[in-house]
């Protein structure tokens, strides 16, 4: 063992000590400390207003498939608390996954062609007829969750990953296979400034970037939750879109 | 012994993934193993966050046809959007990392950081 690791070794079991005496402070009058483990006060937290739909008004009760123009109608709480309430943190995320993507491309960007200095064996019989038939079922399954975003777990980024693994079968079955760059270029930017364009016309008719315009409907149907859908729907193609280029980009150095 | 892992595992399991991740990125010396080590400190906060909003017994916070209405126990949803928030993060970084580590390794031929010209530890 040598000195650095047991100097890492004595760093860390301080920091480990330091972290673990948060959670042993007793708590004093009106002081907030951390919870025992499955006890969390839900009723005291900002989350039980998310769940009550009464951030802006007094709601007490939503019931599925009966309650309707709520003030986010999204069944998925969670769903709501990303692309309704706090939706202009899911713009900043999104932003700084293109940035990734960006600087991903300009740091692997060569203007000479390489030749590989490896050999690549060709995929087998299996892997290839399998993509063929996964590839649509997987474009689909991707589609589906993010646009039941709303509705069941998942949502844009969860939707958008699935969409990306199946480009990613492709290129591990096909070594051969070019992606059309500019075409997925495309589908990233009009997906990213319908986002952004969602928000301004809001801006302009409700007075607020990102408001709710649209009637959000009974909670629990295809069509409710307003601009909820609109929103995942932009995010899981530019995820989509943006991860099948990390991808293509890793995958052709 | 079964109620302390109930209790335990989730926030001391994550914390100790945290220090598990920092010990790598302190001590190993290839940078996958380095980008391994920060992935793995990512992995322990999104564990600590979502398992501080848990509630005994909690639904996933979703109204659906069995779940009806907003008055039974749902876990908090809040950490659960950051850590989604977080975990999207967490690819970013890890993609912006590999991507500088092929250059790396095109330039040096090597991914030992002691053998890198400029870097000394």
């Amino acid at each position: 063992m040598k000195f650095r690791n047991i100097l890492a070794l004595i760093l860390i079991f301080i920091l480990g000590f330091i972290i673990l005496q948060a959670f042993n402070i007793s708590p004093e009058e009106g002081q907030l400390v951390i919870n025992k483990f499955g006890e969390a006060e839900i009723e005291n937290r900002t989350a039980q207003l998310y769940i009550n739909k009464s951030v802006n008004s007094n709601n007490e009760k939503v019931v599925f498939a009966e309650s309707n123009n709520l003030e986010s109608g999204s069944a998925n709480i969670v769903t709501s608390v990303i692309a309704n309430y706090r939706s202009l943190d899911t713009l900043g995320e999104v932003t700084v996954l293109f940035l990734a993507a960006t600087g991903l491309a300009a740091v692997l960007y060569t203007n000479k062609k390489k030749k590989r200095n490896f050999i690549v064996d060709e995929a087998s019989l299996i892997l290839k007829t399998g993509v063929k038939i996964l590839f649509p079922l997987l474009i689909l399954a991707g589609a589906y969750i993010f646009i039941h975003g709303h509705l069941t777990p998942g949502g844009g980024f969860q939707g958008g990953a699935v969409i990306a693994t199946a480009f990613l079968l492709k290129f591990l079955a096909d070594r051969e296979y070019k992606l059309a760059e500019h075409k997925l270029k495309i589908v990233e930017v009009l997906a990213g400034v319908s986002f952004v364009g969602l928000g301004l016309y809001a801006l302009f008719t409700e007075g607020s970037f990102l408001a709710n315009f649209l009637q959000t409907g009974t909670v629990g149907t295809l069509f409710s939750a307003g601009i909820i859908p609109l929103i995942y729907l932009s995010i899981g193609l530019k995820v989509g879109a943006e991860l099948t280029s990390i991808i293509s980009n890793l995958i052709e150095v | 012994m079964i109620s302390f892992l109930e209790e335990w595992s989730f926030f001391g399991g994550s914390i100790l993934l945290i220090l598990i991740g920092l010990y790598g990125v302190i001590t190993k010396r290839n940078l996958i193993k380095i980008l391994i080590g920060l992935s793995l400190m990512d992995t322990g906060v999104n564990v600590l966050l979502v398992s501080l909003g848990y509630v005994e017994n909690g639904n996933a916070p979703i109204l659906t046809s069995i779940i009806k209405n907003n008055s039974g126990a749902f876990v908090d949803p809040v950490p659960q959007a950051l850590v989604l928030t977080a975990i999207v993060i967490g690819i970013a970084i890890l993609a912006l990392g590999l991507a500088v580590t092929i250059k790396i390794y095109e330039k040096y031929g090597t991914l030992d950081i002691s053998k890198i010209r400029g870097l000394k530890w």
